[in-house]
């Protein structure tokens, strides 16, 4: 007995050093998994209280180009709205309305490191749970992947673990948006199958997909720079250039499907069977 | 005493600060990053305990990996850091370390950088070797490494020069 613990005060060093990296390492592969819970996100009281004052001062310094942007989405809108076939007859009924979208800001913005988190001044008390889709005017930016009560951390587009339903503009051919982690302007859309003739030409839009639950089709992503095949020769790797500019991030929208519990549930049944 | 334990705690707050809301958010050519917060194993006393040094950079590691959304590998490096501290000093410091009054800042310059430079080499090469986790990337983690290794270097250098203690 005496002899181990004589071992232990002399390596004790070692052993602390040891048991810390192990705990490290621990957290570290257990919070890489997808959609287990990632306990420790800088969307906790702490860091969120900080980044919130701390982007509260600096948010003045480009409320410029923040503007610019929001008139140049409500440009968009308004084209949208006076070329439609006919003048809305009937009241809308908020009840009724599938994607509910709520307005939040940016506080910590993260786009260099192989897998970029970024943190949003709503939470579980705006309603904003895991899942919900977050954009912003000119396009689509990431997933709430765990929410404070005050704030959210977003698994951003630019992230090893990115994977979102994405198509071409009018047509019907989707893949999957992943990062390469190599250029922080540039994803990559995958799997969507070789065709003849090419469905595509480098300058084509891509939107996100019908096929996803978290986001409402066609929101825009970016545009092709470049189409390669892959190694067997079967399947399309497409550069995407996004809209967004990921340096520069202010004001973003956050979706909620309302149908997406149902979408949901019946997978699950029909999984079960 | 006490001065040097408030001289500590002010230092590991304003590092992290530092860290997690300046030096993150630079992307020098588009990704590079200085981590300084590793300044706080450059200025530690030679003679305190060892134990209490490695407990106290996991703490730091993981203060700034709550802010930086990276899990825990700032903690698994600068503990990593911590532990190869001493063989560091030695290697670099000599029979100088054996002194009972043996200060860092007594030390000539080049013995001061080198300490900070492999200290800062062994840091980065633990925090992006379990960032990119594949040796299929080997050239991209030795880039990451020497560009932000470089950064790290230079901002630190100039930190020590501004915050240092001054010479006795």
């Amino acid at each position: 007995m005496q002899r181990i613990i004589n071992f232990i005060l002399r390596n004790k060093n070692t052993l602390l050093y040891a048991l810390l990296l192990l705990i490290s390492l621990f957290l570290t592969i257990q919070n890489n998994d997808y959609h287990r819970a990632r306990y420790f996100t800088s969307a906790n009281w702490l860091s969120g209280t900080i980044y919130n004052s701390y982007s509260g001062v600096t948010q003045y310094f480009d409320l410029k180009a923040q503007r610019d942007a929001l008139l140049e989405e409500n440009k968009r809108l308004q084209e949208q709205l006076y070329n439609r076939p006919q003048a809305y007859a009937v009241e809308m009924d908020t009840s009724s309305l599938d994607y509910v979208v709520l307005p939040g800001r940016v506080i910590k913005n993260s786009y260099a490191s192989p897998d970029n988190y970024i943190t949003i001044n709503r939470g579980s008390r705006d309603s904003v749970v895991q899942d919900m889709g977050v954009i912003t005017s000119r396009g689509i930016l990431g997933i709430v992947e765990r929410s404070s009560s005050n704030f959210a951390s977003v698994q951003s587009v630019l992230n090893s673990k990115s994977n979102i339903n994405a198509k071409i503009l009018h047509t019907d051919y989707f893949g999957s948006l992943t990062w390469d982690q190599q250029d922080f302007r540039l994803v990559q859309l995958e799997d969507i199958p070789r065709l003849t003739p090419d469905p595509m030409k480098v300058g084509d839009t891509i939107v996100t997909g019908a096929m996803s639950s978290i986001f409402p089709e066609n929101i825009p992503i970016g545009t092709i720079v470049k189409i390669e095949l892959n190694q067997a020769g079967s399947l399309y790797e497409i550069d995407v250039r996004l809209f967004n500019d990921m340096t520069n991030l202010g004001q973003v929208y956050i979706i909620r499907n309302r149908k997406r519990p149902e979408i949901l549930n019946l997978e699950n049944e029909t999984s079960d069977d | 005493m006490t001065d040097n334990y408030i001289l500590g705690a002010l230092r590991f707050i304003g590092l992290v600060l530092a860290q997690v809301l300046i030096f993150n958010h630079l992307n020098i050519l588009g990704s590079i990053n200085p981590m300084v917060y590793i300044l706080l194993l450059f200025w530690y006393p030679v003679q305190e305990n060892r134990t209490a040094l490695i407990a106290i950079s996991f703490a730091l590691g993981f203060a700034v990996d709550l802010f930086s959304d990276t899990m825990a590998l700032h903690s698994a490096a600068s503990i990593t850091a911590a532990f190869f501290r001493f063989p560091i000093m030695r290697f670099v410091f000599g029979v100088n370390l054996e002194f009972q009054n043996f200060r860092i800042s007594g030390a000539t310059r080049v013995q001061q950088l080198s300490f900070l430079a492999l200290l800062i080499g062994v840091h980065h090469l633990a925090f992006f070797s379990l960032e990119i986790f594949s040796l299929s990337n080997l050239l991209l983690i030795l880039k990451r490494i020497v560009l932000t290794g470089i950064s790290s270097f230079i901002f630190s250098m100039l930190l020590a020069a501004l915050f240092s203690k001054r010479r006795a």
